[in-house]
């Protein structure tokens, strides 16, 4: 089934997946250190159950979610806690962030959880819940704790799930290669979700030039015989993978700019989110390891790794024969909106879905920024309908009011503004520095509003307890009056 | 010729009215709201009106500078002076210091006595307590203006960076 409606803008680019896709899955290499930062992913950071020198097992939970969005963090193998401490975090580009570090004893013991769950017999309340105490966080990028996230659009009139295999960026091929070799797996946690979720139906996008993968889904929901699934095919356009333009490309629907795919009946979630869980729900094993893509003409050889959360990329650098002489810089996710990372002395976080070590021939040096000179490709490009050449021109001097009237917090921050801008002027750069500005305005103006009302209701209430107490005195006095007469 | 000058001369006419209406603010009511919006609403009083609302309408009536609120900073001196068509100024240090940082109320339950005289000073019914029990400040409700320091008579309260938040 072809998709009906058309990404908006968008870019078609080189995707860059031939060299690792190659090959077929393997493990990478396991790492003698482990080192799991507690605030890997969205929401509050993860509190440490454990304490150095305390023996855990592979799958046994180190650390439980802080309050509110949270998640639950896994030891990737057995062995013995070292040290809970700050160490190098990629998601902060190298700066430290609090990890636990695990020293492997190369024994791999399993953790004897004793949870026995009948999945399809729990309701989907505590079908949530058990989801949660997997570890499960999206693994799309984002790292969205899923529980929280399904919590938000339990049973509500039966959602839509749309399992987002749209693996839209250059150089990313992990879902690629987990669609083509686990597609079962993908369709057991596609079930176990239209369970929690009470979903009537179950929507597989990927992208039209991956035929291996869509060939294997068709074989493994034929497998499964549920008719309730079905895959479909999207064109390969750069950004059709992001959430809010798949969902309007697929099912015809726009979700609302201030709001969520809830408030519109669908749930998305990314198609290594739901191998997870199958992982968890069939096998037992929390979200402990992932796949990883390292690519780029700066690695010898590309692939895609099964990978422990927690391994050195150095170590995946090695697995994939090191680097090459051309290798210039490391990013951890794609070329469009990859994260620079200053070394590879860094962990794989369970966001951590691509290593490009690019050479020049992947990534050219930003050339000097000029003037903008009003073109518009910016805004022809734009999957978000957004005008860049108008946040850019609100950004100096800084109006917040013109910036927010056009959108800057609906900016997904996808680079293709920044791709085609001829006078080479970071774009994403800016918005992302200028958003908290406006973030902070914006909250400060609803606090505004509630002291506002707090002072007006106080004010009424003392003048009201004043007019009640000259009340009270007049027919005081009136009494009186009437007691002397 | 002579229909088509005067039509395009009466629809001229009509959109210099339609602008000029726009121009200006259609009462006073609404450029005090205009005024009012873009205060934080501290409500302290340093501004020497009795709230927010209160200096709003002075500076509507012409009768108070744009560079009365220490709370709301320059920012806020700024959009007022472009709101009032006036020269911007900073903020005037007879009014008190810009605040570096947003900062609530905190007391100190250990040395609270329970007179509610704290209670009775909040502008926006922020601390919860009642006589001789326990008093607290509502941190997400706190706005910052500091009327509840100087009742106090066992000095408990302290201005602090708010909860989640790092100075």
């Amino acid at each position: 089934m072809a998709s009906r409606h058309a990404l908006r803008g968008g870019l078609r680019l080189d995707a860059h997946k031939q060299r690792s896709t190659a090959k077929p899955l393997r493990a990478a290499s396991i790492s003698e250190r482990f080192i799991i930062p507690l605030d890997q992913h969205s929401g509050m950071s993860a509190k440490p159950i454990v304490k150095p020198s305390d023996r855990v097992h592979m799958g046994q939970p180190i650390a439980q979610p802080g309050p509110g969005i949270s998640a639950w963090l896994h030891a990737p193998a057995s062995g013995e806690v070292i040290a809970i401490e700050a160490r190098p975090a990629p998601h902060r580009l190298g700066a430290p962030s609090p990890s636990i570090v695990i020293a492997n004893d190369g024994r791999d013991e399993r953790f004897a959880s004793g949870i026995n769950v009948n999945f399809e017999q729990l309701s989907p309340a505590d079908a949530c819940n058990h989801i949660a105490l997997g570890g499960i966080v999206g693994l799309g990028g984002a790292a969205f704790p899923t529980a929280n996230k399904l919590e938000s659009s339990l049973c509500e009139d039966g959602p839509r799930l749309l399992l987002n295999g749209a693996e839209c960026e250059p150089y990313i091929s992990c879902d690629d290669m987990l669609m083509r070799e686990r597609a079962g797996d993908i369709v057991y946690g596609a079930r176990a979700l239209m369970h929690a979720l009470c979903a009537k139906s179950c929507t597989i996008a990927v992208e039209d030039d991956v035929p291996e993968a869509v060939a294997a889904l068709r074989k493994a929901i034929e497998a499964a015989a549920d008719q309730r699934i079905h895959v479909h095919v999207v064109p390969s356009v750069y950004p059709a993978g992001g959430e809010r333009q798949l969902i309007a490309t697929v099912f015809g629907v726009e979700v609302p700019h201030d709001g969520l795919p809830a408030d519109i009946g669908v749930v998305c979630q990314n198609v290594g989110t739901a191998a997870a869980i199958a992982r968890w729900i069939r096998d037992g094993e929390p979200l402990i390891s992932r796949i990883v893509t390292v690519t780029g003409d700066g690695v010898r050889e590309p692939g895609n790794l099964e990978t422990r959360i927690g391994t050195p990329i150095a170590s995946l650098v090695a697995d994939c024969g090191g680097y090459t002489e051309r290798m210039s810089r490391l990013i951890m996710g794609g070329s469009m909106m990859g994260a620079p990372l200053p070394h590879d002395d860094l962990p794989v976080i369970k966001a951590t879905n691509c290593v490009v070590a690019a050479s020049t021939l992947d990534l050219q040096p930003r050339g000097p920024e000029m003037p903008c000179i009003r073109c518009g490709a910016c805004s022809q490009v734009c999957p978000a309908f957004l005008l860049p050449q108008q946040l850019h021109w609100y950004l100096h001097p800084y109006d917040g009011e013109q910036l927010n009237r056009h959108g800057l917090l609906d900016c997904i921050e996808c680079g293709c503004c920044d791709y085609v801008c001829p006078s080479q002027i970071p774009l994403v750069e800016r918005f992302r520095e200028a958003k908290p500005l406006l973030t902070r305005e914006l909250d400060a103006r609803i606090a505004a509003d509630a002291a506002r009302a707090r002072y007006h209701a106080r004010t009424e209430r003392l003048e009201r307890l004043e007019a009640e107490h000259r009340a009270k005195l007049a027919e005081k006095r009136g009494k009186r009056r009437e007691g002397h007469e | 010729m002579l229909t088509a000058l005067l039509i395009i001369v009466a629809l001229t006419a009509l959109a210099g009215i339609a602008s000029a209406a726009n121009a200006t603010n259609a009462s006073d009511s609404t450029l005090v709201e205009r005024i009012d919006a873009l205060l934080p609403q501290t409500q302290c009083g340093r501004c020497t009106f009795s709230g927010c609302r209160p200096y709003a309408e002075a500076v509507a009536r012409g009768s108070a500078d744009i560079n009365q609120c220490p709370p709301g900073g320059q920012r806020t001196a700024q959009a007022l002076a472009t709101l009032m068509g006036v020269e911007p100024k900073p903020v005037g240090k007879e009014f008190g210091v810009v605040p570096e940082y947003p900062a609530v109320a905190f007391i100190d339950e250990a040395a609270c006595i329970g007179c509610t005289k704290c209670i009775q000073a909040c502008p926006v019914d922020a601390i919860v307590g009642a006589s001789r029990a326990m008093h607290t400040v509502i941190a997400a409700e706190c706005t910052g203006c500091e009327l509840c320091i100087p009742p106090c008579p066992v000095d408990c309260i302290v201005m602090q960076p708010p909860p989640g938040h790092t100075h």
